[in-house]
């Protein structure tokens, strides 16, 4: 009698607290609902019909038509094909710049923390920043880099570091490799300070050399935290835009997909054919979503 | 004579480790002289040139010269002050904003036991992957359907769709970690969960609150998409996009002066608060993607 008065109370309880939750809950997923999924959902919508802006409210639905023109339009391609070369490029960059700053981080030198606190910088500052300070650094005739690389007597001349088309790609990697290392060594060395110590000291005190204790119980362990890190990055890379657009505006060199989806809206004034881009852009880095916590999980279900 | 052979064995060995380890610092300290020279030198480069004009510019010399002519130009630019009170307004709101829903929303997540909040959690890491070009068309007609095309309101707006996912993950983290007892006796007590929140832990969230708020701030103030496609006009234009925008009077100028100064001028501020806020940042950098 007593059990089932206390359960009926906890129930009550239970569902008070519910009601509470879904209360609290209720102002920020209306604002996402409101902010996320239905432009999310017009978009969508959107990339069935023939909308422009000169007249939006009048429009007609032309099926798959936006879908299948964007996919048989040759810089469509040349732009997934730079977004996909960055992502790579860069991630993988990032990811063993950010291991090895984070491997020193975790040892006790001295400077440590002006280390840790200076590396903040790249990652607070504006893209839009990072990039114009790069640009000037790398100007062809009065950038610091070429003079340098002049007064060393490496160069003759200058080198139009973001003017020349084969090079363009390669400056937009390594400002973006300077700009969210950072955040990779943020992530690892918390991966890093989470492997018990005991671990290492048992090694050492084995005589293990340095290079197997990292490959064998450093990395494996590491594994997680780095994993997370660069599915971070690579969504991120995917949907990359400020950096190439300010560095070379529309070059097709540099373009993304975020670029080109812009154009088709912004420059052409096709809401049609941007919103089926932009789907487009949605599912690549779905894909690339899936893919990577996929292998995370599969990664996660062998090793155990 | 055993004795000697004995004898230099046994200081060799040390001295040779001693070596060794020596060797080691010195190769740390290096590397890590060298992680700082990469991290620093661009910005230390980008407050040097901003305090050179003319043809002083264009000069290598890595040692700072005093010039404040491209500070006072562009101080006295309407459309420069503008944009940095533009971004004040809509960073500053848009933090505010999300710190108060999230607030909440932290509090059911991180403290209330309920049916769907593994589903709630999911769904607002799913948002936070959202590429911003994928909402963009439908963004831009929810934004012209309220009138708030060409407006800074636009980018309040729009700016909650990164800030809101951001803030509830992070305050989340901070709410979880805060003791269990502190609120048991209120409970005890009946006490409503608003009472709970607002009396007990809200007192005691200050720092997280602050850092998190900052964090924020910064996604927002650095924005530059969202920026550029709806706002049209010079005394609309945040911060980010009118740096971008700076060029020279002629085609033959390099703007690069005012464009450092400008850069100096809208980082240095935050630079300022994001070292005093380190170790808090970095925590709440890295507490919602570990756990998460």
């Amino acid at each position: 009698m007593i059990a089932r008065v206390i359960a009926r109370g906890r129930s009550r309880l239970e569902r008070r607290e519910a009601t509470a939750a879904w209360l609290f809950l209720a102002p920020a997923l209306i604002a996402l609902a409101a902010v996320a999924f239905w432009p999310l959902a017009r978009t969508l919508y959107f990339s069935f019909t023939d909308a422009t802006f000169d007249d939006p409210s009048n429009y007609g639905f032309i099926g798959w038509r936006n879908f299948t023109d964007i996919a048989g339009d040759k810089l469509w391609w040349l732009a997934l094909r730079n977004t996909l070369t960055f992502t790579v490029i860069s991630v993988a960059l990032e990811t063993c710049l950010g291991l090895g700053i984070a491997l020193l981080l975790n040892q006790t030198i001295p400077g440590r923390g002006a280390i840790r606190a200076a590396i903040l910088i790249p990652w607070a500052i504006p893209v839009v920043v990072s990039a114009k300070v790069w640009e000037w650094m790398l100007h062809d005739q009065f950038g610091i880099i070429n003079n340098a690389l002049i007064n060393l007597g490496l160069i003759e001349q200058g080198i139009a570091w973001t003017a020349n088309p084969s090079l363009v790609m390669g400056v937009v990697i390594f400002i973006d490799v300077w700009i969210t290392t950072p955040f990779m060594v943020l992530l690892i060395l918390a991966g890093l300070q989470l492997i018990p110590e005991e671990v290492q000291e048992a090694a050492i005190v084995d005589g293990v050399p340095w290079w197997k204790r990292f490959w064998s119980i450093t990395l494996p362990l590491l594994r997680p935290a780095i994993g997370v890190a660069v599915l971070f990055r690579v969504l991120d890379a995917m949907r990359m835009f400020d950096l190439s657009y300010v560095l070379a505006g529309n070059s097709q060199r540099t373009m993304t997909i975020s670029i080109y989806a812009r154009n088709q809206l912004v420059a052409f004034q096709e809401i049609g054919l941007g919103s089926a881009a932009s789907t487009w852009v949605f599912f690549a880095v779905a894909m690339a979503a899936i893919l990577i916590i996929g292998t995370l999980r599969l990664d996660r279900a062998t090793s155990r | 004579m055993t004795e000697a052979i004995a004898n230099t064995r046994t200081t060799r060995k040390p001295s040779r480790y001693r070596w060794r380890r020596r060797a080691r610092k010195t190769g740390m300290v290096a590397a890590g002289l060298l992680v700082l020279f990469y991290t620093l030198f661009p910005y230390y480069w980008a407050i040097v040139s901003s305090f050179r004009s003319g043809s002083q510019l264009f000069s290598s010399n890595l040692l700072p010269t005093i010039d404040f002519t491209h500070y006072r130009a562009l101080l006295a630019d309407p459309v420069f002050t503008r944009a940095i009170l533009n971004s004040l307004i809509v960073a500053g709101s848009t933090t505010l904003i999300s710190l108060v829903l999230a607030t909440a929303a932290a509090y059911a997540l991180g403290r209330l036991n309920f049916l769907g909040k593994r589903a709630v959690l999911l769904t607002i890491l799913v948002v936070s992957i959202f590429p911003q070009i994928a909402v963009m068309p439908g963004m831009f007609e929810l934004v012209r359907w309220l009138g708030l095309y060409n407006r800074i309101g636009s980018l309040i707006l729009a700016y909650l769709i990164f800030t809101v996912p951001f803030t509830v993950w992070v305050l989340t983290s901070f709410v979880r970690e805060f003791p269990r007892e502190l609120e048991e006796a209120a409970i005890m007590d009946g006490c409503s969960h608003w009472r709970i929140l607002t009396r007990i832990l809200l007192p005691l969230m200050g720092p997280a609150l602050a850092s998190t708020g900052l964090l924020a701030f910064i996604l927002a103030w650095n924005e530059f998409l969202f920026a550029l496609t709806f706002i049209l006009s010079d005394e609309n234009r945040t911060v980010p996009v009118a740096i971008g925008l700076i060029s020279g009077s002629s085609r033959y100028e390099y703007p690069f002066g005012p464009i450092m100064a400008a850069s100096v001028i809208v980082t240095l501020p935050l630079l300022v608060l994001v070292l005093i806020f380190q170790r808090r940042i970095v925590s709440g950098l890295t507490a919602g993607a570990i756990k998460g």
